[in-house]
């Protein structure tokens, strides 16, 4: 694998990050701090990790990419965009009607999305189908899921993590994107009184338990990424989760680590206001 | 073999399932089997022993095994999900609903023991809501065999014959084969089993074996009896129902919930395009307790008997 142009990583998340909130902007509602916590992940997969071709997206060779975190779509369509696979302009219809682009991923309809999801937890489970498809016909891609950590939740997150392990799928990398927030949350359930933060505790302890090879990192950090991801490739005999540490709203300041950004309308002032940060 | 069952004979649909699996296997390489630990109940054991490498044990966990089914669809292996009609519908339904019904796959979701004849386990293990939960679902095909004759054919169909997503209903205890292996077996066709005048028996399932009996003491005691099975649920074959209906008297006869399954739909075509006086033999809209067959059909009204007696009310000469 070809060694990865950081500078030019850099300006691809930033890009994506601007085409997230003008298109949020401009559709007049969505989510924006799941999106912006999963941009620097994304970047990483689809101009440095997945082997794709977004001249023909249904190349059964592919590697696959399943957003589970389906809500943060706007994120997904932007890097699909910055790849290639439909004009950036596209991005403007987002949540319109006759749009590719749906409120949640929609294989039927967006090129370059693997699987449907939205309804969470859902993810993890067809990405081992896919794992165990490429095993059964002899072939190499690879397939990789990213989950949020308020879908860990759900059960089928656990049951597809156990059946995963059995199967030894070391085919399949999951990423969770640890932002630690949700829509809600629970009240006082972190340090800070009012932090709201995901009280599922020692992640990494538990997919260990459950057979996975475990890496952290911090989401932000594209080399860390870009090892984590080298890691995952390199383990034999079972699955591989990269914990990333991220911050919700990441790369706009009055976004960040705000769970009442996690879906809501962008003014025409603080449109301007990110933009302006996400700039440089 | 079920292949050329003998009519008469007496046969589980879940044994027909099985060995259908194994001749299908053999036939085409992209069948798999997935399995929420009922395999051998749901006798995709036959597949399990013929073609190891295609059959994948899922544990008891049916969400996850829904979703690994979608997964391996997208690579255009057909995946048989396997399971009792009670979990195949209810545990795992938001996952056929979002990544096997919504994006279209062609999947099979088989609910083994369906039905309130499940061996005595009781209203957990009963599925009763099945044929309303899944004809509710855009894109899915819902199919109900009566005999092992059927079963094998729809096995075969909803593997080869639908590009999308189905749900085929099946049972545990054995059932009299109804039909030779030669007739025809078409998705979304009804079989008229016999044509008559004065009432129309509208039947699926294993509840056609009943209705058949019902029919004959119908027509014993002079009544002329249109008979039509409908294997397939949905789509449902308008015309045929809506051929019955100019008996003037319908009687839709189902081991299901009479809300939402057969009676409902038949109801839905009717009201409709040609209003008829219905009565509709099912489950009453009531949860059952664990007992033997013969006591369970006898208590919620599904025997022959009561099949006949809802067409004589229906016909005034109760």
């Amino acid at each position: 694998m070809a060694s990865p142009d950081f500078e030019h990583l850099r300006r691809v998340a930033t890009a994506v990050r601007r085409s997230v909130i003008s298109a949020i902007h401009h559709a007049g509602a969505g989510h924006v701090g799941g999106p912006l916590s999963a941009t620097d992940l994304l970047t990483v997969l689809y101009f440095h990790e997945l082997r794709i071709d977004p001249a023909d997206p249904s190349w059964s060779d592919r590697d696959r990419f399943i957003f589970s975190k389906g809500h943060s779509s706007i994120a997904l369509y932007a890097t699909l965009a910055e790849r290639g696979y439909f004009p950036t302009d596209e991005l403007l219809t987002f949540d319109q009607s006759g749009s590719r682009l749906q409120g949640h991923p929609d294989m039927l309809v967006t090129p370059g999305v693997d699987m449907s999801t939205g309804s969470l937890g859902q993810g993890l489970s067809p990405g081992l189908g896919m794992a165990l498809a490429a095993r059964l016909a002899g072939k190499d891609y690879r397939t990789y899921v990213m989950i949020g950590d308020g879908e860990a939740q759900e059960g089928q997150i656990w049951e597809a993590s156990m059946v995963a392990a059995r199967y030894g799928l070391d085919n399949l990398c999951a990423i969770v994107d640890w932002n630690g927030l949700q829509q809600y949350g629970w009240a006082e359930s972190g340090e800070q009184p009012e932090d709201r933060m995901n009280p599922l505790v020692d992640p990494a302890g538990k997919w260990r338990a459950f057979g996975w090879h475990v890496v952290e990192l911090d989401g932000h950090d594209l080399p860390a990424i870009v090892a984590a991801l080298d890691e995952a490739r390199s383990t034999t005999g079972r699955p591989t989760m990269l914990i990333a540490h991220t911050v919700k709203g990441k790369g706009v300041s009055f976004m960040e680590g705000d769970y009442l950004w996690h879906a809501k309308p962008i003014t025409d002032e603080e449109c301007e206001l990110a933009l302006a940060e996400l700039a440089s | 073999m079920t292949a050329g069952a003998e009519a008469g004979s007496e046969i589980p649909l879940r044994v027909a399932f099985g060995e259908a699996l194994v001749e299908l296997g053999a036939l085409n390489d992209r069948v798999v089997v997935l399995d929420g630990d009922l395999g051998n109940s749901t006798r995709v054991d036959m597949f399990a022993d013929a073609f190891p490498d295609r059959f994948f044990q899922m544990g008891i966990a049916e969400q996850n095994m829904a979703g690994v089914a979608a997964g391996l669809a997208t690579t255009g292996l057909v995946p048989f999900v396997t399971t009792f009609a009670a979990f195949a519908t209810n545990r795992d339904l938001d996952q056929v609903r979002m990544t096997i019904g919504q994006t279209k796959l062609h999947a099979v979701v088989v609910g083994g023991y369906s039905g309130i004849q499940i061996g005595r386990a009781g209203k957990t293990h009963q599925a009763i809501e099945d044929l309303a939960v899944f004809r509710a679902m855009p894109n899915m095909t819902v199919l109900a065999p009566a005999d092992a004759t059927e079963t094998r054919k729809a096995t075969f169909a909803a593997a080869q014959d639908v590009a999308g997503p189905v749900y085929m209903r099946l049972t545990r205890d054995a059932s009299p084969v109804l039909f030779g292996d030669h007739g025809e077996f078409h998705v979304g066709r009804g079989v008229v089993m016999r044509r008559g005048s004065d009432v129309a028996l509208i039947s699926t399932g294993v509840q056609t074996t009943r209705t058949v009996r019902a029919a004959d003491l119908l027509e014993a005691e002079g009544v002329s009896v249109h008979h039509l099975h409908l294997h397939t649920v949905k789509p449902l074959d308008e015309a045929a129902v809506i051929e019955a209906a100019a008996t003037g008297a319908v009687v839709t006869c189902e081991d299901h919930s009479i809300i939402g399954g057969l009676g409902g739909a038949v109801a839905e075509v009717l009201s409709e395009r040609c209003p008829t006086l219905m009565r509709r033999i099912g489950v009453r809209d009531v949860n059952i307790e664990s007992a033997p067959n013969e006591a369970l059909l006898e208590q919620h009204g599904l025997t022959p008997r009561h099949i006949l007696a809802a067409a004589k009310e229906i016909l005034g000469t109760w």
